[in-house]
């Protein structure tokens, strides 16, 4: 049932860039991963850079790993840590938009499984364009330790890293333009 | 009781601090990066479990720094920084790793059952140690040491606000520092340095 629906989608979303390829942001994801888990603990995150060659939005996230998947913001106010649903995610045009901790990140509630250090997770991020059309985008992020610390440094920004990704719905996925974060 | 009124309570307690040093005086002061709360009149006790069951004082701690912080492992942002940055800490004190503890309590002891929890501190370092309690022992270590948490609901699950501080006990078991989130690895070495020399 989840899969025809996922099919009848992508399908969709296929139909719609016949028509609106000019409109089509072309969304470039650099060194996406999720942080690893215990056997028993039951959510996670996942990190990336998104840059976009038009103004766009993230506006969903999914993936089979777990029940739920939402964007989330990160907020401290007076040393108190919230977490928080967003509803969507602005990909302003050109600009390099970190979900990282300490800001945004992608949440996986109900995990099905542990999550295991040196597997993969694939995920598909859904973007809206300004003419409200969608695109889904498929990522394959590596899942890195528990542990790992958060990557403050944005000197990798031109790195491709080690992510690999590929556009789900029609194929221009662009990897020659990227910006530096600063 | 409300967040602003949680807040009061904690920016109170603060508040105070100057007048409570000043009385105090025993404890020599501290040039630190932290927040200096040396003499305050909470974070006195606490009395939680580990994953073998076994109970933990602060009295157990006795000659070893103790550097203790509230989270929960569904957290993918905060707390493993925050633990990660304790792994860092630990590694430049070197030598002197042996007279810290690092501590992290629960404050969702409802989804952290005790070998979970055991788990995912010792990921980060064999010695860490991960505490719960019972909900009303949560709840009472939290007060004691004015630790701000709630359960926020998200999709069909929750989330926990919480105080994102790390406190520091020195050696003698007395509560000396309020460290923030931000504050770096190095930083807090150095502080750590002056509560064991």
């Amino acid at each position: 049932m989840k899969l025809s629906f996922k099919q009848a989608n992508l399908a969709l979303v296929t139909s719609l860039s016949l028509f609106s390829v000019a409109a089509n942001a072309a969304v470039t994801v650099n060194e996406a991963w999720v942080r690893g888990t215990v056997p028993g603990q039951q959510a996670t995150g996942a990190f990336m850079r998104l840059t976009s060659d038009t103004n766009a939005k993230l506006v969903e996230a999914k993936s089979d790993i777990a029940k739920t998947v939402e964007i989330h913001e990160m907020v401290m106010e007076d040393d108190v840590m919230k977490m928080r649903q967003i509803p969507n995610l602005d990909l302003p045009k050109d600009k390099v938009v970190e979900l990282k901790p300490g800001g945004y990140h992608i949440m996986f509630i109900d995990l099905h499984e542990q999550v295991k250090e040196n597997n993969e997770v694939a995920l598909e991020l859904v973007i809206e364009n300004q003419d409200g059309s969608v695109e889904n985008i498929a990522v394959k992020a590596p899942v890195k330790s528990l542990t790992a610390k958060a990557d403050s440094s944005t000197h990798a920004a031109m790195d491709h890293g080690d992510s690999k990704h590929e556009n789900a719905g029609h194929g221009d996925m662009k990897h020659d333009d990227m910006k530096p974060a600063h | 009781m409300s967040i602003n009124q949680q807040r009061r309570l904690v920016l109170s307690g603060l508040g105070v601090m100057p007048l409570v040093l000043m009385g105090c005086g025993k404890e020599e002061s501290l040039k630190v990066h932290a927040t200096d709360i040396t003499g305050v009149n909470f974070g006195r006790e606490f009395n939680l479990q580990d994953a073998t069951g076994k109970r933990w004082t602060l009295n157990d701690f006795n000659g070893k720094a103790l550097m203790m912080f509230f989270g929960f492992t569904q957290c993918p942002d905060v707390c493993p920084t925050a633990l990660a940055r304790a792994v860092e800490i630990n590694s430049l004190l070197g030598k002197d790793a042996e007279r810290l503890q690092v501590v992290f309590v629960t404050i969702d002891p409802e989804r952290d059952i005790p070998e979970m929890l055991a788990a995912y501190t010792q990921a980060f370092d064999p010695g860490f140690l991960g505490l719960t309690g019972t909900p009303e022992e949560i709840a009472k270590i939290a007060k004691e040491f004015r630790i701000y948490y709630k359960k926020v609901p998200t999709g069909s699950s929750y989330t926990m606000d919480h105080s994102a501080l790390s406190y520091i006990f020195d050696p003698k078991g007395k509560l000396r520092l309020s460290v923030s989130h931000q504050q770096s690895a190095e930083e807090c070495a150095e502080d750590i340095r002056q509560l064991l020399f």
